[in-house]
């Protein structure tokens, strides 16, 4: 049975754990971990496991050239780098403010991408 | 005209440091700022993760801090931006701040109190002892991070990191997320600074090496980086002979430490403590110059800025309180010692008299411990002790102490965190 090695970042103790799945990845069993928040830490990630993206856009007509961004929520971790293929292609004009959507349906996620910081225009 | 307080920094520290000072009655409060907007370093920590202590969310650094700048305008609370203070006196009747600006010029401005918040920076190449040549390439992980965030600018494509900071690790995976090729992290200590979420979420997410007990031996290059040489260290920190490895890279990022940026609380006559490198501050995080205090990583290097905005709201209440009369200055209180692995706190002294009803001693210990206790004892009273399942040097510890531990005592505190037998 495939074991998956993590180490758990729900707190700071930092547990060793080890994720058994079976052949269609199902998890059979989490061991190492020394809380519930730990099993279920381990399910997710070896299941599904999903981030924020954070970065930046290019700005035109601001005032600095270049905006910062996130993922409203989280994404799947599988698509992290189709999401920064279209941040790193896309420009936004300013002004622009916090909460600002930059791009919907960020590389089919479902998630916005939206802007952390205020820019105005020149 | 003299001001109430005047705030020198108007990061994190500084801004939640303004704001519980107006809360808190006083009037005339003004903060400088050296660059052109507020915010301080969170303008260029675009990740996420901060926050979840005072708002119960994940947002950005930009995100967190334009919550406080809205609040210092609600507040009306005016700003300086651009102007870098320069100079900073004590005289018997106050304090005289000297700024440059270019709107401005030469600039003094005079202030009941004083609220020193003028963060840290990041420890320089100079300070290593790497040998090898000066060709371009090299920058603290700080300068790449703003060179990418805030000015649009990648400095490299193939990129060593030495030192597993935070910030390092930050980098390491922003860099990649833009395209450039991490080859790996080197870290000195055979255990890593940075925060494990850290760890995982920006090296293990992108197989990003990190080698513990590993250091810098070789920089080479005539105009630009063209590659560096790592090695193993001994227990000694020293290279072993035979370990070295070739990195070919154009790019070596320094994430080795920052240090508390103190030049004016030196001329000003602030005593400083030689191990968080900032002031010796009394409970109410004033210095031994009356009127002058200290927050945020001016006067220790904080891991979260939740912690520096609980700290910096305190030292604006009491530069307040100094500010509008009602709050005694200066005198020695009870000592808080550090012992066993414990290598600091924040204050260094206590007075039961002044303290409000409850106090957070925040520090550090010196070694990664499992199964330890914190204990504070007065003379060998034992006033409280606290069990911890894990600490390590990277993570700010804090433990609140009551005022009526301390009535009627003036047997000076130990600090003391040690495994549990």
């Amino acid at each position: 049975m495939p074991i998956v090695e993590l180490t758990c970042i729900s707190c700071p103790l930092g547990c060793p754990l080890k994720v058994e799945t079976d052949d269609e990845g199902r998890v059979l069993s989490v061991t190492g971990n020394t809380c519930k928040r730990g099993e279920a830490y381990g399910r997710k990630e070896v299941t599904a496991p999903t981030r924020t993206v954070t970065s930046t856009v290019r700005l035109l007509g601001g005032s600095a050239p270049v905006v910062s961004v996130r993922t409203r929520e989280d994404i799947p971790k599988g698509k992290i780098f189709d999401v920064m293929a279209e941040i790193r292609a896309a420009a936004v004009t300013a002004p622009v403010h916090i909460g600002d959507v930059v791009i919907s349906n960020i590389a089919g996620t479902g998630v916005d991408l939206i802007a952390t910081a205020d820019r105005e225009g020149i | 005209m003299e001001h109430d307080i005047v705030i020198i920094g108007g990061g994190p520290a500084g801004l939640a440091a303004a704001i519980s000072a107006k809360e808190a009655g006083a009037g005339d409060i003004l903060i400088l700022e050296r660059e052109k907007e507020l915010g301080g370093i969170l303008n260029q920590c675009i990740h996420n993760g901060f926050g979840l202590h005072t708002f119960k969310e994940e947002l950005t650094g930009p995100e967190y801090a334009a919550r406080y700048i809205s609040r210092v305008r609600e507040l009306g609370i005016p700003c300086l931006l651009s102007t870098t203070v320069v100079d900073l006196q004590r005289d018997r009747d106050g304090l005289t701040v000297t700024s440059v600006s270019r709107q401005d010029g030469l600039l003094q401005t005079r202030a009941k109190a004083v609220i020193l918040a003028m963060g840290c920076r990041e420890r320089p190449r100079g300070a290593l002892n790497i040998p090898g040549t000066r060709p371009a390439g090299i920058f603290s992980a700080g300068t790449a991070q703003r060179l990418v965030n805030l000015e649009g600018y990648m400095p490299g494509r193939r990129v060593v990191i030495l030192g597993s900071g935070d910030i390092g690790l930050i980098m390491a995976r922003r860099m990649t997320l833009e395209g450039a090729k991490v080859l790996c992290v080197a870290e000195l200590q055979p255990y890593s600074g940075g925060l494990k979420r850290n760890i995982v979420q920006c090296l293990n997410d992108y197989d990003i090496p990190l080698k513990l007990s590993h250091t810098v031996v070789d920089i080479r290059g005539r105009e630009r980086v063209t590659d560096v040489t790592i090695a193993e260290v001994g227990p000694d920190l020293r290279p072993i002979p035979g370990t070295e490895e070739d990195y070919e890279c154009d790019t070596l990022l320094l994430s080795v430490g920052l240090l508390p940026e103190n030049e004016l609380s030196r001329a000003v006559g602030v005593e400083l403590a030689p191990v968080t490198g900032g002031p010796i501050v009394n409970e109410s995080l004033e210095t031994n110059i009356p009127g002058v205090f200290a927050c945020g990583n001016v006067l220790h290097v904080h891991d979260l800025v939740d912690y520096v905005s609980q700290e910096a709201a305190g030292a604006g209440r009491n530069a307040a309180g100094y500010a509008l009369g009602g709050r005694a200055s200066g005198g020695a209180g009870i000592p808080i010692v550090p012992a066993g692995a414990v290598r600091y706190t924040v204050p260094c002294t206590v007075d039961p008299a002044r303290m409000d009803d409850e106090l957070v001693v925040r520090f550090r210990v010196g070694r990664n411990m499992r199964k330890a206790a914190v204990t504070l004892k007065a003379g060998g009273r034992e006033l409280i002790s606290r069990k911890r399942p894990v600490m390590a040097p990277g993570e700010m510890e804090q433990l609140t102490i009551e005022r009526v531990w301390l009535t009627g005592s003036e047997e000076s505190l130990t600090l003391e965190a040690r495994e549990e037998e």
